[in-house]
């Protein structure tokens, strides 16, 4: 396994980038961005924040590159997964 | 399967009646090692707190066995109960806790951990040429888990059992059973675990602890299934995890996720079950056709046909497995354009799996052929595994899944995969390597013996469901018309057959423990890392390192007559 950086900066500078994209959340929603936007900027710095948690706290910035591509083809997987059941509730529509 | 007259007699007969002369003859051809996993050390703690993997093999092994057991109590209830058309034995509710109670034993606590916990645990640090597992007090751990998850399960099993059946469908269960779901479903919750972790563990020690020399395409076939069946294990069992929490906090503080009177919708927990219980199929069936593959190699003295296509086969099983879940719901309210996705995702599911079936006949044409016990079950393997598997995709196909759905048709389908596959092989990878596990060689003449009874048994058992399921008999129902009776008979005969060919095993392999000759390193002649050290193998598998320069399945065919002398010596008693 590779040898991680021990020194403690890095993680408290997420920390506090993670609090700032929270406060951050919770500002926009009392911006009214219209229909599908509000949600939209919602969710991209909620992805922001997870893939800061994942690089720096769960070490996958810096690992083997078997390591990043099992990281990548689990979010593929979740995305299939989602996708496929909201499909189904979109086609209810059809007929 | 086609039974050969003559070809298996000399085996059988030097068996039973040349009994006396081949045991003292096998005493002087093989002596038991002195230091093996099993005289390492002694106690219920050197059991207990083991991380040997063989020995978590072994405990697995009493556990699966036991619940097993449990299971098929609860299924002679079922056979006995369907006997007649009126209800003798039970009455409604009773019935559902019994086939409920069925299912989730078989399936949960046999069918998932029985290949892979038992006979990966015990085979894969040996045929990759490892000490152990990566990551031995995980394993260990693991066994833990499934202890614990066995026993929420019991005790809610001891209080009146579940009624929902083992698919747990919503509202029912989180709504108005009236029954113990919410202890099942933790016990199943917390037995997930133990799978995850026999996942992880398998991934890693299949990809580090290689021996030198031991590249991914020398790696056995029976290695790959399990890799495909580890990467299923560790990804889809979460979601079933959380399902299970969703309809925990729905029935507990009615929070609507699938109740449509508070706001849920029903479909959903469907999407979410099955999501994990397909890809689970997969679980119980990749392991038993790794075992098919070896099984096959060995007993026809040749490299298994197309070596590459049967190793991708596995990963793509793997892969599409997790695609095709929504054809169990093409009568739930599924959209209709969905269905029709999941329908064509189906049949291209068959592709892998007929590779796999077609190369191991390959590998039969013109191999040297040896009856064995392990090649019964394998043969019987493939006859019934094509079967569930070509049925599989008549009720993959929209127009015939809304005749037969929820009957019997599918009842027998699924029994063909999972009893006359994944038992199969795990019964034919138990007669394989037992003379490995223990060191001793098993009856050929009972053996041979229980592998028909099993394989009669079991036709007669479910192929009569079929008709039965065609004929419009719906499942989980105990009283029904006269018509069907004549079938249920059939059934229920069947099944006590087969209930003969399960119990047989339990005897002579007791009994080999004390009375079976040795079995010497390597009774079959087959290749392959764990059949060059003793048997039983040291605590740490091999004495030396083992160096691999040589292709999987390098077997060389010679003709029957050559194969001496562990022909002869290959059957105890
Ligand atoms: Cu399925």
């Amino acid at each position: 396994m590779a040898e991680h950086n021990h020194s403690l900066k890095p993680y408290v500078m997420v920390l506090f980038a993670l609090f700032g994209l929270t406060a951050l959340t919770v500002g926009v929603a009392y911006v009214d961005f219209g229909h599908p936007w509000s949600d939209v900027v919602a969710l991209a710095i909620a992805l922001v924040k997870a893939s800061l948690v994942v690089a720096f706290f769960m070490h996958v910035k810096g690992s083997t590159s078997m390591v990043k591509i099992s990281v990548a083809s689990s979010i593929v997987g979740v995305l299939i997964f989602f996708m496929i059941i909201l499909t189904d509730y979109m086609a209810r529509g059809f007929s | 399967m086609s039974m050969p007259p003559s070809n298996m007699s000399p085996s059988a007969e030097a068996a039973s009646s040349q009994a006396g002369t081949t045991r003292s003859g096998l005493a002087e051809a093989a002596r038991p090692p002195r230091e093996h996993y099993l005289n390492a050390g002694y106690g219920i703690k050197s059991w207990l707190l083991t991380t040997d993997h063989k020995r978590i093999g072994i405990l697995y092994l009493l556990s699966v066995t036991f619940f097993f057991a449990i299971g098929g109590l609860y299924a002679t209830a079922i056979r006995l109960e369907l006997l007649t058309p009126q209800g003798d034995l039970f009455q409604p509710d009773t019935y559902n806790r019994v086939f409920t109670m069925h299912g989730v034993m078989m399936i949960f606590f046999f069918l998932i951990p029985s290949i892979p916990a038992v006979m990966g645990n015990f085979l894969l640090p040996l045929m990759i040429g490892a000490k152990d597992v990566a990551f031995p007090k995980l394993n260990l751990a693991s066994w833990y888990m499934y202890m614990i998850g066995a026993g929420f399960t019991m005790w809610s099993l001891m209080h009146g059992g579940v009624d929902t059946g083992w698919t747990f469908y919503t509202p029912f269960s989180s709504t108005y059973s009236n029954t113990y779901t919410t202890a099942t479903a933790l016990g199943i919750f917390i037995n997930g675990f133990s799978s995850i972790f026999t996942g992880v563990n398998f991934i890693v020690t299949i990809h580090r602890m290689r021996a030198p020399g031991l590249t991914w395409f020398r790696l056995p076939l029976f290695v790959w299934a399990h890799y495909a069946t580890s990467l299923i294990q560790v990804l889809a069992t979460p979601v079933l995890a959380i399902t299970l929490v969703l309809l925990f906090l729905e029935r507990a503080f009615r929070i609507g996720f699938f109740d449509p009177a508070i706001g849920g919708d029903p479909v959903l927990f469907q999407h979410l079950f099955w999501f994990y219980s397909h890809p689970a199929v997969y679980i119980m069936i990749l392991p038993s056709l790794g075992v098919i593959s070896e099984i096959i190699a060995a007993f026809t003295r040749k490299a298994i046909f197309g070596y590459k296509f049967v190793a991708f086969a596995s990963i793509a099983i793997a892969v599409f497995g997790f695609l095709v879940w929504g054809h169990h719901m093409f009568v739930s309210g599924e959209s209709a354009y969905s269905a029709l996705v999941f329908s064509v995702l189906t049949m291209l599911i068959a592709v892998p799996s007929a590779v796999k079936v077609f190369n191991w006949m390959a590998t039969i044409y013109r191999g040297s052929i040896e009856y064995s016990t392990p090649m019964f079950y394998a043969l019987g393997f493939m006859g019934l595994f094509v079967i569930g598997g070509l049925t599989g995709l008549m009720l993959g196909t929209l127009g015939i899944d809304v005749h037969l759905h929820d009957t019997y048709f599918v009842v027998a389908h699924f029994h063909y995969i999972m009893v006359g596959g994944a038992v199969m092989g795990y019964m034919g990878a138990l007669h394989f390597w037992w003379p490995k596990i223990t060191g001793r060689l098993y009856s050929g003449f009972f053996s041979h013996l229980s592998a028909l009874l099993v394989f009669l048994g079991f036709n007669l058992t479910f192929f009569p469901q079929f008709v039965l399921g065609y004929m419009g008999m719906p499942r989980r129902y105990h009283v029904y018309p006269e018509e069907f009776q004549v079938l249920h008979v059939l059934s229920t005969a069947g099944a006590s057959i087969l209930a003969v060919g399960y119990a047989i095993p339990l005897f002579y392999f007791l009994y080999s423990l004390k009375y079976g000759a040795y079995a010497g390193r390597n009774p079959w002649g087959a290749v392959g890392l764990e059949w060059q050290t003793t048997s039983p193998p040291p605590l740490h598998n091999f004495h030396e390192m083992p160096v691999v320069d040589f292709e999987a399945y390098e077997y060389k065919e010679a003709p029957v007559a050559e194969r001496q002398p562990y022909r002869v010596v290959k059957y105890g008693l």
